[in-house]
């Protein structure tokens, strides 16, 4: 039988050390919805989501009860919606109707109004990115992401030069709220198909009709555990791979289980450690406890290095598939020791945008000047995208260029999103780059054949 | 479904028969008792089996828990699964 303390180990993990699932996400293809018309996709978009994902909020909580383990977001991603709507455009109306399913079933996100445009954008993929400042800002819960290179494609700086202009036009579109759209906005390089974590979650075309992918999390648990250890750096890397795999298998449980109830085939559970604003519930907090004064000093990057190996050497094991982004997440806004240090100063984009070179995922939630120029944003993805693609991984910016606010200033989105200091950005100007467009070749090491 | 009933809390008088007289009016069968005074605190875990049990496990789980605020302790019910997933290779 189960012995007492490891009844009391998974529930001291719960009551103080904020275990949780941070997300069970169903991808849904929508390839079968393309009609003559927007309004007929539409309309079979909103069906579909509904008949399939009517129940997961339902059997997210009925598991959550039976593990006693919090199953904190419920959420969609849906196939690509550029992909749909090439035919009859229109796109703006199929986010509508994402978002009225998001709310009839009760989740609070919807992922795939996507591009992925990584080696060249077609007219109607121009047009698509062009209509994500209205459709980000006549939605709720609808989140949206565009792939603007690859390790294999190399960059596409006419949409990064585009996206600039994008993240913009949505933080003034949505300008009555903090600029909130630019929240729910992801411009990444080496997408992957199967993410169930917001704003970047879709449904890859190569996938199977109904999918559920789980998004483990647990940073207070790591924090806790290394609270004991005394010992070296190797001895901490062997305490956050035992607690990575527990951790893990609770996501393989969950995963399996949803799957099983929702009729829906297994995908991936993603190997992330997902903080939320909450204390003790911090990334930055581990990276702490590992020796540092804050996070942000000299060291940080070595110690987050050594954060999201050993959460995959003890994740891998944990689970029949991995996936989607697997590695420590940064998102300032969302992480209170991330907060704290990009407020005192001792956390800058510089030293984050190093970080994001060996973790997951990129400059993730990050409040800059609303007269932020958008050539600077674009060069920001363009930095970025570079990391991904020469690294062979995934990066992504997620920047809030927040109207009328300006360094010191603090936006706050609420709830999950957190809350976020507006932090320097260099204005010296990369226009001239930027406007040269083109496509930045993939690195020669992408030439494995 | 066979699950963990766990009881923690200041020891006292009663508790495993207040507990497995609970679990009796539930219609949920007791396979197994592991229990034992940690530093004082009465620790005890029950591997049960909800099969002929009527209310849906939510339910249960409330009831339990109501029953550990009335006497002081606290009282769960999960799914045996989820420790044998986290815990055993």
């Amino acid at each position: 039988m189960i012995s007492i303390n490891e009844v009391l180990e998974t529930n001291r993990m719960v009551d103080s050390q904020h275990l949780d699932v941070r997300t069970i996400t169903m991808g849904i293809s929508l390839l079968d919805c393309i009609g003559e018309t927007a309004e007929v996709t539409a309309r079979r978009v909103y069906d579909k989501v509904v008949d399939k994902a009517g129940r997961l909020v339902e059997v997210g909580e009925e598991i959550a009860h039976e593990t006693g383990i919090p199953i904190v977001n419920k959420r969609v991603s849906v196939t690509p919606v550029s992909i749909i709507t090439a035919h009859t455009g229109g796109a703006v109306l199929i986010a509508k109707a994402l978002d009225r399913a998001a709310k009839d079933i009760g989740v609070d996100f919807i992922g795939g109004y996507t591009a992925l445009v990584q080696k060249g954008m077609t007219s109607y993929e121009e047009d698509f990115i062009r209509s994500i400042p209205e459709a980000l800002a006549c939605t709720d819960r609808v989140c949206s992401s565009v792939n603007v290179g690859s390790t294999k494609a190399g960059i596409n700086m006419d949409a990064v030069a585009l996206m600039g202009k994008i993240v913009k036009e949505t933080a003034y579109a949505t300008r009555d709220n903090g600029s909130i759209g630019c929240a729910k906005l992801v411009v990444f390089a080496n997408a992957v198909e199967d993410n169930p974590f917001m704003a970047g979650a879709f449904h890859g075309v190569g996938e199977k009709d109904v999918v559920i992918n789980v998004g483990v999390s647990g940073p207070g648990v790591v924090k806790a555990a290394l609270e004991r250890v005394r010992g070296d750096l190797t001895e901490v890397a062997e305490t956050v791979k035992k607690v990575a795999y527990k951790i893990t298998r609770v996501g393989q449980y969950v995963a399996q289980e949803a799957s099983r109830r929702l009729n829906a085939n297994f995908g991936i559970v993603d190997l992330s450690l997902a903080p939320t604003p909450t204390m003790g519930d911090s990334v930055a907090h581990i990276l702490e406890e590992m020796g540092l004064e804050s996070v942000g000093a000299c060291g940080t990057t070595a110690c987050l290095a050594l954060l999201n190996d050993a959460v995959k050497k003890g994740g891998i094991m944990a689970t029949s598939h991995v996936g989607g982004l697997s590695g420590a997440f940064i998102p300032v806004s969302e992480d209170v020791g991330m907060i704290d240090a990009a407020k005192s100063g001792a956390l800058r984009i510089e030293k984050l945008e190093a970080m994001t070179a060996i973790c997951s995922v990129g400059l993730d939630m990050i409040a800059v000047p609303g007269d932020t120029k958008e050539e600077v944003i674009s060069a920001l993805i363009a930095d970025e995208a570079a990391i991904g693609v020469v690294n062979n991984k995934t990066t992504a910016v997620r920047v809030i260029p927040v109207y009328g606010k300006s360094v010191g200033d603090e936006v706050s989105f609420g709830g999950l999103l957190g809350t976020a200091p507006v932090m320097p950005l260099s204005t010296v100007s990369p226009a001239r780059f930027i406007q040269r467009g083109g496509r930045i070749p993939a690195p020669v090491w992408a030439n494995k054949n | 479904m066979r699950a963990i009933v766990s009881v923690f809390g200041t020891d006292q008088k009663g508790i495993i028969a207040k507990v497995s007289g609970k679990l009796y009016e539930l219609g949920i069968n007791v396979e197994d008792i592991s229990q034992t005074i940690m530093q004082k605190y009465f620790s005890m875990i029950m591997l049960v089996d909800t099969t002929d049990c009527v209310k849906k496990f939510a339910e249960v789980a409330d009831v339990l828990s109501d029953l550990g605020k009335e006497i002081g302790v606290e009282i769960r019910i999960q799914t045996e699964d989820i420790f044998r997933t986290m815990h055993r290779i």
